[in-house]
């Protein structure tokens, strides 16, 4: 069933038509083409498709988009301000907090959540804020190590 | 100026941070459809019929194909590495024709314009199938009344291989003591986050097939689908865009890259397929699965006289592309580990059973090796009330430059084993913890260390002798450096990355040898009309390897350069000299040429050396005569709760040697990944079959992989022994954290409960495990009644 929704997304407003049953991850990437938010399980475990909903972090594969409807949604596209990197995304870059680089849109966004709800988080803390994210790559050492940078710096 | 050794940021991230990297499930063409594969829901059965009708006419649906439509034009899947004339190579089929052997099997596949309606009637084919018994254990399916699986595999056995150096026999007539166990080496399940992926599009006019797959491996792609479908190489380009994680899972001709092909080219439109992660459980190749049955020969004083193991490899269903060579030789080769051992014993025996192929993950055959080595060895040490670490230390092999034969037939090139563990004693105040442990006992507290001295066998290899045990390919490999008019250059590599950051490493070679700054580099990888051919990047080969090939390339570029500034100058080229970008005449300075001039003239070509071809480019290829051998001592400190067994690591070091080091930054961070795939595999992570072939642990809700949350920091540290056999003196890295950590972590599980008698517990070691172990020596914490 067809239903028309008003999202705005990285600052811009859309108005879409959109099927009752599709995904908000799906409306991102295939609507809006913002494929740098990434799908890697089916079941919600991983943490790849992370968006911010209103400001806090949401897994967009297990939200329909006409939940969305009415609300701000920020992706990984949107986390940079005027060009100028997120602290999140500088501090990645910094201590190597990626590798194949697919599960980070969805951790970074993690992260900066985590940051703007706690600015001063415990390792402890990092680690169960990010608990929700799955990365295979870099054994999470590098990507706590971001997380305390970013902290320092924002 | 150099960029060597130097943790220069990756130019890889901007792209990665912004969400602007395309990945297979980002590509998206004109007039693209959807295919959706339907598999079997048995692990093993017959096809009786296979009914499309009803998935045909849905609504968007454009065809369906079964295995008898097009069975022709997919051929079977091939295996890439035959051990000898007796190995059994059943077909492979990439649609399944009249038998399935796994839940997964793909068997028909509905294209669709919408991936909603390539799902929704994928629903609809209706398969007929008659049941038949399963067996997914390697050493139930060996005996006589097991279900058989292949016709032409009587047995279930798919191959028997067998070394031995020195001899067993002898070992066991001197020695004082035989210690015996029994180790499994669990299923594990690759998980890339990232599933496979592949969109194929087929341009009617030129019968070009372009494919955009997420593998490590483009030009073997590119040779196998040409192999198994007839369609002509020159005619296929594969691209790899971004890979999101692989870990050897992407290292395989898979069944869906061939349908997509095919589908693409009979339907004359781009097709597009996209793994879910329950369909990457079932389809994607699994690692590790051994059975193995291990002696360990020696004496009293803690001389280690011998190893011999017998292995039950479960092979799945069918043999996958690099198979064979994972239980075999990348396993019994590495049996002897960094000690003096004099006989060495192996059979593998490689058999099929009803569930998803197994094939290289991460390490693939060395960490089993190592796991039973250096398990066997903390086994021994306990038998004979001996320090696990005096004993290593007994047996290494002492410093060598210049190569050592094991007796399993292999030369490792340079090595410092004592010189590793020397360094971990000095991070890892190691009488300490044991004061500490004592104490921690006394006040009801498990405290336990695990050390694994480990080598292993990277960079992917001398084609010869790959060759001469099976390979189906040559293993060298190349680049292409290529400068612009204008100076900047563009490398090819034939490397293919999965997050390895090979575009950073590679132009800081680059901009150290050239002298051009790095953002005037660019590096290419992943794309068969781009590149010559290459191997790809598996078995942590693609500096060791690809690296050497590229510090060819650029000495080729540098050499033809300076004849041309020679000329230029109207100077012998023996007096001209290169430094940072710049050809300098001998002992006169202000005569100088910037490499970016003479990279114009190579091409303006208005005043060249007589008989010199204009331009300025290089290929080359490179291939190795040796194998490189990093090695390394980790520790693990683990904390065991004794009302629960949950087991909570404390500590982790790593001491490794992968030779000289482009970038630190990059190596530390692929030991600290492989690290936590080696603690997944001890602690948590195991692919569990019923006896029907259903997969139990079938999603991420099911199968625990390893979180943030559960982790340490680690202390990483290296010593550096370079390597002879490239000019870089670099040894492979991907791979070492995952081979050394298993048996650290569970060596530190059975020292922790050591006192008790405990002298091996299996992977994964769960809570529940470790209880039920308490349970049984009236340690655990009372039930409850």
């Amino acid at each position: 069933m067809p239903n028309e929704i008003t999202v705005t997304v990285n600052g811009t407003e859309y108005t879409d038509t959109v099927e009752a049953r599709q995904l908000l991850s799906d409306y991102l990437r295939e609507t809006l083409g913002l494929t740098g938010t990434h799908l890697g399980c089916d079941t919600s475990s991983c943490g790849a498709c992370t968006v911010l909903v209103d400001g806090q972090s949401a897994k967009s594969c297990t939200l329909l988009a006409v939940q969305a409807n009415g609300h701000s949604v920020t992706t990984i596209e949107g986390l940079a301000t005027d060009g100028e990197l997120h602290p999140v995304q500088a501090a990645f870059r910094e201590e190597h907090g990626l590798q194949c680089g697919f599960c980070t849109p969805g951790m970074m966004i993690s992260v900066a959540q985590l940051l703007d709800r706690n600015p001063n988080p415990t390792e402890t803390e990092i680690r169960e804020g990010i608990g929700g994210n799955l990365c295979r790559c870099t054994g999470y050492h590098n990507i706590v190590k971001a997380a305390q940078t970013a902290a320092r710096s924002i | 100026m150099t960029l060597v050794g130097e943790s220069v940021k990756r130019i890889e991230d901007p792209r990665l941070i912004t969400g602007k990297g395309t990945y297979v499930a980002d590509v998206t063409l004109p007039g693209m459809l959807y295919m959706t594969v339907v598999r079997s829901p048995h692990g093993h059965a017959n096809i009786k019929n296979i009914d499309v009708s009803a998935a045909t006419s849905y609504p968007g649906v454009v065809a369906a194909f079964t295995g008898a439509d097009i069975a022709e034009q997919l051929g079977s899947l091939p295996v890439g590495w035959v051990l000898d004339e007796d190995m059994k190579q059943p077909p492979h089929p990439p649609l399944a024709v009249d038998k399935v052997r796994i839940v997964g099997d793909a068997v028909a596949v509905v294209v669709a314009e919408t991936n909603a309606a390539s799902v929704e009637a994928a629903e609809l084919v209706d398969v007929d199938y008659e049941v038949l018994p399963a067996v997914t254990d390697a050493v139930k399916a060996q005996a006589s009344d097991a279900p058989q699986l292949h016709e032409e595999a009587p047995g279930n056995l798919a191959f028997t291989w067998e070394i031995e150096g020195g001899s067993w026999d002898e070992a066991v007539k001197n020695a004082d003591v035989v210690v015996k166990e029994k180790i499994v080496n669990q299923r594990l399940i690759p998980n890339a986050i990232e599933t496979r992926g592949v969109v194929a599009d087929y341009n009617p006019g030129t019968d070009q097939i372009t494919m955009w797959t997420s593998t490590q491996i483009p030009h073997l792609i590119r040779l196998l689908f040409t192999l198994v479908t007839g369609h002509p190489e020159s005619k296929v380009r594969i691209i790899a865009p971004e890979v999101g994680g692989a870990f050897g899972s992407k290292l395989f001709l898979y069944a869906e890259e061939v349908i997509a092909g095919i589908v693409a080219k009979q339907i004359g439109k781009p097709v597009k397929w996209i793994e879910t992660r329950q369909e990457n459980y079932l389809a994607t190749a699994h690692g590790r699965d051994h059975i193995a049955f291990a002696e360990m020969a020696g004496n009293k004083d803690g001389e280690i006289l011998g190893i011999n193991v017998v292995v039950n490899a479960n092979m799945g269903a069918y043999l996958s592309t690099f198979a064979p060579l994972v239980p075999t030789i990348l396993f019994g080769i590495m049996l002897a580990g960094v000690y003096k051992m004099p006989n060495v014993k192996c059979k593998v025996l490689g058999v099929f059973t009803n569930t998803t192929p197994t094939d290289a993950y991460r390490g693939a055959g060395r960490p089993e090796a190592t796991f039973l080595l250096e398990r066997m060895v903390d086994r021994f040490a306990q038998e004979i009330g001996r320090d696990p670490v005096v004993v290593r230390r007994k047996n290494m092999i002492n410093a060598f430059r210049n190569g050592y034969e094991v007796p399993t037939g292999v030369m490792y090139d340079t090595g410092n084993f004592k010189g590793a563990l020397n360094k971990a004693l000095e991070n890892f105040d190691y009488q300490g913890f044991r004061k500490e442990q004592r104490e921690a006992r006394r006040n009801g507290k498990l405290l336990g260390v695990g050390w694994s001295t480990y080598i292993e066998i990277t960079g992917m290899a001398p084609s010869a002798v790959a060759a001469s045990l099976g390979a189906g390919a040559g293993l060298w490999e190349s680049s292409t450096v290529r400068v612009h008019p204008t100076g900047s250059v563009s490398v090819y590599a034939g490397t293919a990355p999965s997050g390895q950051g090979h575009e950073t490493s590679f132009a800081q070679m680059v901009s150290s040898e050239l002298g051009v700054p790095m953002e005037n580099i660019e590096v290419h990888h992943g794309d068969t009309d781009k590149q010559q051919f290459g191997t790809g990047t598996f078995g942590s080969r693609s500096l060791a390897v690809g690296g050497a090939a590229l510090h060819m390339s650029l000495a080729k570029v540098v050499a033809k350069a300076k004849t041309i500034a020679a000329h230029q100058m109207g100077v012998p080229e023996k007096q001209v000299e290169y430094s940072n970008g710049t050809f300098i005449v001998e002992d006169i300075p202000e005569r100088s040429l910037a490499f970016g001039d003479v990279a114009l003239e190579a091409y303006l070509a208005k005043d060249l050396p007589p008989g010199m071809e204009p331009g300025l480019e290089a290929t080359s290829f490179f291939d190795p005569d040796n194998f490189t051998w990093p090695f390394g001592a980790h520790v693990a400190i683990v904390e065991i709760d004794p009302d629960t067994g949950d087991v909570q690591l404390k500590r982790y070091l790593a001491v490794d040697d992968v030779g000289n080091v482009m970038n630190p930054m990059i190596v530390d961070g692929m030991i600290h990944g492989g690290v936590v795939q080696g603690i997944g595999q001890a602690l948590w992570e195991n692919a569990v079959y019923d006896d029907d072939g259903q997969l139990l642990s079938g999603s991420m809700l099911d199968y625990a992989l390893p979180n943030a949350k559960n982790l340490p920091f680690f202390e990483t540290d290296r010593t550096v022994t370079p390597t002879k056999v490239n000019p870089l003196g670099a040894k492979g890295a991907g791979e070492a954290g995952t081979i050394a950590a298993c048996p650290a972590i569970v060596n530190a599980c059975v020292d922790a409960l050591k006192h008790l008698g405990v002298t091996h517990i299996d992977m994964p070691v769960t809570s529940e495990k470790v209880w039920r172990i308490l349970d049984e020596k009236g340690k655990a914490h009372p039930r409850r009644k």
